[in-house]
């Protein structure tokens, strides 16, 4: 985050003394700000589990995997133009391949992580250009049978408890790699001290794709992205390799996501085909907070995520309607305020916290003319 | 002779999945709007006319009729309330929009109907059969669902190549602006087209009631079946369409004879083939 300009290249060129200098900007004093208060949330959301009780400790851990899914999905789809429906398969094969991991290989819960999600884009890899050959929308409902085709496939390992799941027994778990010292640490049960396990790496890896995704829309890469989404004509004509900028996204979302639900099932302990594939779960959630928060900008999701958070608090103990309420809401929001709650501030007040616009200003450094 | 009868029960089979798709195909076509809700408003269409005829005790004719008109009605209003808004060169809000309404209607008939397996009755018609040869009969029911997506594709073909509606349809699906200067109306000409599609789903959600027992969850599988019939036949023809559902119905039926679980998954599986080997469906029209 040090470097907040990129300086044109004209402005490296010999130039009369009194021109203006001008700069591409992406950085904002109110961004420094965030940057340093968003240090310090972090630090004391780690050290939370000092002091809170169970029952917040797995509402965060479904507050930060669910932000974690919802900036992944938002820069494949919302940047990215790859609107996909069917991000559930890496959920559900992150989810598929830890358990096969801990249950088959006697693998250690913490190291099958990112295996899990090694595996998962290593489906994504095989998948992904049989997917891209469908234009845009249709892009969208192919990547859902992709995912209902995954979901059959896993239904189908006897080992892996076929169409009724499995659950792995507590012991199986409790030689997990750090579970004793955050036990000896915090003078827990191994159950709870498992939750603070997984809170910790689902903080981690929150904070890990946030930023990931933050450079990447602010590198030369992103550009690349967005410009693919807006125009690949346009774009592959200066030069910007669009068929491989979305591949490797796609291939990186998927690894992501697939370390996501490998964490998810990992506190659930329990899985099955139809919870592990949830289009619900992992995909209509999702997008619920991104449209909700916004659309292409870092901070949507986390405002999306909170507002998701308050609805079930209050609303989940009504089943269905309340995923009516959710769609509801949705909608207008979608019609009438395209850049969700976060964008409509946004505009409003002029707010940047983590920028990724580009905009030229004139440097302050530099002389002015007149 | 079992493999005789895996070969008809697909083919009758694929007469469902081409109704399932006509509808999603034709608002394709015209409007380049993919409609992810499609499958839940066959569904919803199903849950109507089971109230058509046991709240109004309609028979079940009427109760389609009824229905279609509701239906189209329907369409015309979505389209002119909420998908018009959304239409345009970004992709993302028709698609978020289709799918928060799929997500609205399925857990509303959750809500209405609850979670129990219904049937539409249909008599004696539900259990005859027809027979085509000696030793060979087969399913009225599932015989008349192949004819009325024959009669559909043909009526569809029909309305788009022979009657001024089907002109209007073609012309705004080419270039909208120019369909606009030469006087046609392509607000009504979109939301016209949604309501015929939301009817033509109506014949599918029929077929499908009387054929098997349905729940609120299997909706966004029907649009899935939809899809995949209309990729494989090729975008853009009706006939490929059909002959499309054909062929997923085809790869479901010899899937479930080798084993009742690998049923859904060959379609799926078949789907993914046809992607892989002729990305543009077996039957592409020739005009893109």
């Amino acid at each position: 985050m040090s470097v907040e300009s990129i300086r044109s290249p004209a402005s490296r060129e010999q130039r009369p003394v009194d021109a203006p200098v001008w700069q591409v900007r992406v950085g904002t004093r109110l961004s420094r700000i965030a940057a340093v208060a968003g240090i310090a949330l972090i630090v004391a959301l780690a050290a939370l589990p000092a002091v809170a009780s169970r029952n917040l400790i797995q509402d965060l851990i479904f507050v930060f995997t669910m932000l974690s899914l919802a900036q992944l999905w938002n820069v494949l789809a919302g940047w990215g133009g790859l609107v996909s429906v069917g991000q559930q398969a890496f959920v559900g094969l992150g989810a598929y391949a830890l358990f096969a991991g801990i249950v088959m290989a006697g693998l250690d819960p913490v190291a099958a992580i990112p295996l899990a999600g090694l595996f998962a884009a290593l489906v994504a890899a095989v998948l992904g250009p049989l997917l891209f050959r469908l234009e845009g929308p249709y892009f969208a409902i192919g990547s859902w049978v992709a995912a209902e085709a995954l979901r059959l496939i896993c239904a189908q390992f006897k080992s892996l408890g076929g169409g009724t799941g499995m659950s792995i027994s507590p012991g199986e778990l409790s030689q997990m790699v750090g579970l004793k010292a955050v036990q000896a640490l915090l003078g827990l049960r191994p159950a709870a001290a498992r939750d603070v396990l997984v809170y910790w790496l689902a903080l981690l890896l929150a904070v890990l794709v946030t930023l990931g995704i933050y450079a990447f829309m602010r590198s030369h890469h992103g550009l690349a992205l967005a410009a693919s989404r807006d125009n690949a004509a346009a774009a592959r004509s200066v030069g910007v390799r669009t068929a491989r900028t979305r591949h490797v996204l796609w291939i990186a979302v998927a690894f992501a996501t697939g370390m996501v639900g490998a964490l998810v099932y990992l506190q659930k302990a329990r899985i099955s085909p139809d919870a592990a594939f949830s289009v619900t779960d992992w995909t209509a959630y999702v997008i619920f907070i991104v449209v909700i928060g916004g659309v292409r900008t870092i901070e949507g999701p986390m405002v999306g995520v909170l507002l998701l958070w308050g609805l079930v608090t209050y609303l989940a103990q009504y089943g269905s309607l309340y995923l009516v309420v959710l769609g509801t809401l949705a909608i207008p929001i979608m019609l009438f305020m395209p850049n969700g709650v976060w964008g409509a501030a946004a505009r409003r007040w002029q707010l940047q916290l983590f920028p990724t616009q580009r905009w030229l200003g004139r440097s302050e450094s530099g002389p002015m003319p007149l | 002779m079992s493999g005789f009868d895996t070969i008809i029960e697909g083919v009758l089979l694929g007469g469902v999945y081409a109704l399932f798709a006509l509808g999603l195909s034709l608002i394709f076509g015209i409007m380049r709007l993919v409609n992810l809700a499609h499958g839940d408003l066959i569904l919803l269409a199903a849950y109507l006319v089971l109230s058509a005829t046991t709240a109004l005790g309609l028979p079940l004719a009427a109760a389609s009729l009824l229905v279609v008109i509701t239906m189209f009605v329907l369409g015309f209003v979505l389209q002119r309330l909420v998908l018009e808004r959304v239409l345009g060169d970004d992709i993302l809000p028709p698609l978020l929009v289709t799918f928060g309404l799929s997500i609205v209607i399925q857990n509303g008939l959750l809500l209405g109907y609850g979670a129990d397996s219904r049937r539409l009755q249909a008599g004696a018609f539900e259990s005859s059969s027809v027979a085509l040869a000696p030793g060979l009969s087969v399913g009225l029911a599932p015989l008349t669902a192949l004819v009325t997506a024959v009669a559909a594709v043909a009526l569809l073909q029909l309305i788009f190549y022979r009657t001024s509606l089907g002109r209007a349809f073609r012309a705004t699906a080419d270039n909208p602006a120019i369909a606009q200067l030469m006087g046609i109306n392509e607000r009504n000409v979109y939301a016209i087209a949604v309501g015929l599609s939301l009817a033509v789903s109506v014949i599918a959600a029929v077929v499908l009631g009387i054929r098997a027992s349905f729940d609120p969850s299997i909706g966004p599988a029907r649009l899935l079946y939809a899809f995949e019939a209309v990729i494989i036949g090729g975008l853009g023809s009706l006939w490929g369409t059909l002959a499309g559902g054909i062929v997923l119905g085809l790869a479901q039926a010899i899937g479930g004879r080798i084993n009742p679980e690998w049923q859904i998954l060959a379609g799926h599986l078949a789907f993914l083939v046809v992607l892989m080997v002729r990305p543009r469906g077996l039957f592409p029209a020739r005009r893109t």
